[in-house]
């Protein structure tokens, strides 16, 4: 709803791959108010948002899917975005919505980001098929990784070209001037794997379709913590390349997480591990009995790993792997959300920008908290579940 | 007679281009250990249950390859071409955009009625072509949305429109441990529909593959075309031409319809396993010798203990001595150390097979007490050896082989339905829980007539 970023995009190197008559833009932008997005920017823009996705969609052979791809925190992304959703799923309600959404990390500089996330959560839990949450600090993290190591000088630390997760460039970027550029290649990066066994081919495909059926085993719990390795490739040859057996650990290390969390020592509802390269079925089948005995999944799914083997690795590694999980470990992340949220509403800080909307009423804030805090309360009893002894049910029983 | 092949899903086309490279090849091979009149006959009799000729003479397979999305179809399609020696027909393929993601509602209530008339008339071109249809072998994986959802469908339709004609289905059991998640779900849909609109299920399980291909093959990386490639190999050792009657020269018409006839003497006992000998890596193939006694007595003691491969076979595993019933429950384990078989085929090839003595699996100790070994055992044979086995032996069993992976599957997916975990995905599709329950009631049955015989 402003037009730098826009332009920006129009007048850099990909500018030919955007279809300028696809573009939306405002001039004065949603001063970081969920309200001013959702309400305002979504009532003046739906008539064109509307024309412009049926145009891109007759394009379309077959529509499986759209990507959203947000901040929680701000106004147009969180507010306009979240609208949007609703949109999809009454226009095209057969075609499943996959949102990434960055949301706020401890240090945000958005004061008002609380509000704009928790109203935004409420959009994502009833009209998103699939939430694929990041943030910020964890991508700063791994860039943080990724430098120590590169600038060590220690022998044989140099990267190989185009294999780094941060730059799509050979050469390095400034941090101080783009930082951001960096951490958004990974998120890029997660959504090429994604889809990676839809664009190529393998021994076990795994459409986008897929990921929902086997991730989401009830409509609410679809949020999704990614992870990704490797996150680089050594340049010199003559160290051997880390072993495959080490990639699939660290996918499940807390520090190749795209969000805070820690899934190792939550529950896992449902794992997808989406493989790319020189990798066989004995391989994943290896590494999933080894890691297994680590891990604890709910009971009535304890071997619910879904997989995938796709043969072309990305661009300079010889195998990649992306791994989904459906994990209690989001937890902490929505009830510190929940907290910094009432911090501000008891106060009724900030508030006035947002109930001057057309709209906009204090019950808004008291349902968005309420459907946040019904989401925790379902992952805490999952959690309840997760010491308690597996047993199986007493079968039915049939005459002979 | 010729037999139609059906390919669904990713794993029925993987699987069925390796099943055709298979037959091909062995008919083919130059090292049939017998005469050129026999080879002749052997390969004339293949090619008319699996292959027509197009005018310059290139064989092209009897089957009809279905998938709801590209991608694999036309892998599938450029392996075959790539041979040079065998392909498939060109317009024998059907094809969507979109995938059934894993979902057996998704491919039984949305995909099969929607393609329902562009599959059947594909396959109605296909059996035009045939002077005399033998059946249909329809290849799927259980643990899918296409093979799965969509075979069960072709099946039924299969069944209606083609009532006289026999069906086999090919089954991929997943491996126990996630392919997909929701597989136990796919799985008890998928056998308990095909039970009753199918002739014979005809079972290879991934993970007894996989053990194969590790133990036996010594294969360090296993793929899923190694895998693949030892289901082809044992489908073809059954379906390759055997005799009939007059013996030499002369092999037998009706593959499919004399298999039925031979294993499926009774409706309710339709599940049946393959296991075959030798079994070893291609270099250590050269350097071994087989007997026929040895052959056999490993095959037989696989059956009645129920081993997946010929290795780790337990041997003190015997027939009981009575066939009265046992006081008291014995627990499912107890009761299947010995394997009681319904029926079973063996299928030898090679050298001197006329000598091979096959009185060890006409003990009646080993069939139920309503089936004597003179119904329930046959053997088919030839003098003209399997791809490269200088003496090889096949056996198709039913028996109760598949009892404790079924009980497993229904297990697992019973203690997930019992949390209702993932059911909107299916009943946004029109499967609803009645249907879930009609399933399990279904196999819980079938588990129970074959624990009981």
């Amino acid at each position: 709803m402003e037009e730098g970023v826009v332009n920006e995009i129009l007048q850099g190197p990909l500018r030919d791959v955007f279809d300028s008559k696809q573009l939306i833009t405002d001039i004065s932008g949603s001063g970081n108010n969920w309200a001013v997005g959702h309400k305002v920017f979504g009532h003046l823009y739906q008539e064109q948002i509307l024309e412009k996705l049926r145009k891109s969609a007759e394009h379309c052979d077959c529509l499986q899917c759209f990507f959203v791809i947000h901040s929680m925190g701000g106004g147009t992304g969180s507010g306009l975005g979240t609208f949007l959703l609703k949109v999809l799923e009454d226009e095209f309600p057969e075609v499943y919505r996959f949102v990434t959404s960055i949301y706020p990390s401890g240090e945000d500089d958005v004061i008002t980001s609380p509000y704009n996330s928790i109203l935004a959560m409420k959009e994502l839990n009833e009209h998103a098929d699939c939430v694929l949450p990041v943030d910020n600090q964890s991508l700063f993290d791994i860039i943080s990784k990724i430098d120590l190591m590169v600038n060590s000088g220690k022998l044989g630390t140099t990267v190989k070209p185009k294999s780094l997760v941060t730059s799509s460039a050979g050469a390095f970027k400034k941090r101080q001037e783009k930082p951001f550029d960096a951490m958004n290649n990974i998120v890029a990066n997660l959504l090429l794997n994604l889809t990676s066994s839809a664009r190529f081919e393998g021994s076990l495909n795994m459409d986008l379709n897929e990921i929902s059926m086997n991730l989401v085993p009830f409509p609410q719990l679809h949020y999704l913590v990614s992870s990704l390795t490797p996150l680089y490739t050594l340049a010199d040859v003559n160290i051997p390349p880390r072993r495959l057996d080490q990639m699939f650990s660290d996918a499940f290390s807390k520090d190749h997480q795209l969000i805070q969390a820690d899934p190792k020592h939550s529950l896992y509802l449902a794992c997808a591990l989406m493989v790319r390269g020189n990798v066989q079925i004995s391989d994943l089948r290896r590494n999933i009995e080894r890691l297994k005995p680590s891990l604890q999944f709910v009971s009535w799914n304890q071997e619910g790993w879904k997989t995938s083997l796709c043969s072309v690795p990305p661009v300079g590694h010889c195998h990649s792997l992306l791994a989904l999980a459906n994990n209690t470990c989001v937890k902490p992340t929505f009830m510190d959300l929940r907290e910094r949220f009432t911090r501000l509403y008891k106060k009724k800080a900030h508030l006035h920008h947002y109930l001057q909307i057309e709209g906009m009423e204090e019950s808004c804030f008291s349902e968005a908290l309420s459907s946040l805090s019904a989401l925790i309360q379902e992952y805490s009893q999952l959690d309840a579940t997760k010491s308690m002894p597996v047993e199986d049910l007493p079968r039915l029983s049939v005459a002979v | 007679m010729s037999i139609v092949t059906v390919q669904l899903g990713q794993c029925g086309n993987q699987i069925g281009f390796e099943v055709f490279d298979a037959l091909f090849s062995d008919s083919h091979c130059t090292q049939g250990l017998c005469s050129k009149r026999e080879n002749e006959a052997y390969r004339s009799s293949c090619k008319e249950r699996f292959f027509n000729e197009e005018e310059n003479g290139v064989p092209i397979a009897r089957a009809v390859l279905v998938d709801m999305e590209p991608k694999v179809i036309n892998q599938t399609l450029s392996k075959a071409v790539q041979s040079s020696r065998w392909k498939y027909g060109q317009r024998s393929c059907f094809c969507q955009k979109q995938g059934s993601g894993n979902n057996w509602a998704y491919g039984y209530s949305v995909h099969g009625p929607r393609h329902e008339e562009s599959v059947m008339n594909l396959i109605q071109k296909e059996v035009e072509k045939c002077d005399s249809l033998g059946g249909f072998f329809i290849i799927m994986s259980m643990a899918g949305g296409t093979g799965s959802g969509l075979g069960t469908f072709i099946t039924q339709n299969l069944q209606d429109q083609y009532s006289s004609s026999l069906k086999m289905n090919h089954i991929i059991w997943p491996y126990g441990t996630g392919e997909v998640i929701v597989q136990n779900y796919n799985s008890i849909l998928t056998l308990s529909h095909l039970y009753r609109s199918s002739d014979a299920l005809l079972v290879h399980e991934n993970d007894a593959v996989h053990k194969i291909c590790a133990k036996l093959m010594n294969i360090k990386q296993i793929s899923f075309n190694n895998i693949n490639q030892v289901i082809a190999h044992q489908l073809g050792s059954v379906f390759q031409p055997t005799y009939s009657e007059e013996g030499s020269f002369h092999y037998r018409r009706n593959p499919l319809g004399d298999l039925m006839e031979n294993l499926v003497p009774h409706p309710e006992f339709k599940m049946l396993g393959v296991r075959d000998v030798p079994r070893m890596s291609e270099n250590s193939l050269a350097y071994s010798t087989f007997t026929w006694a040895g052959l056999l007595k490993r095959l037989r003691q696989m059956l009645i203990s129920n081993a997946k491969m010929e290795e780790g076979i337990d041997w003190q595993v015997q027939p009981p001595l009575s066939r009265l019933p046992t006081l008291g429950k014995r627990s499912l384990s107890e009761q299947l150390r010995f394997n009681t078989s319904i029926a079973n085929l063996v299928v030898l090839r090679g050298k001197d097979v006329h000598s091979a003595d096959v009185a060890g699996f006409k003990d009646p100790a080993l069939y139920t007490s309503w089936l004597g070994p003179d119904n329930a055992f046959n053997v088919w044979t030839t003098q003209r050896a399997f791809s490269k086995y200088e003496k090889s032996a096949a056996l198709v069993s039913n028996s109760q082989f598949l009892v404790k992976p079924l009980d497993m599957i229904v297990s697992k997916a019973w203690n997930m339905f019992a949390s209702k975990a993932y059911i909107h995905q299916y009943t946004k599709f029109g499967i609803e829980e009645e249907d879930f329950l009609d399933s399990f009631t279904l196999l819980e049955q079938v588990v129970a007539s074959y624990c009981n015989l």
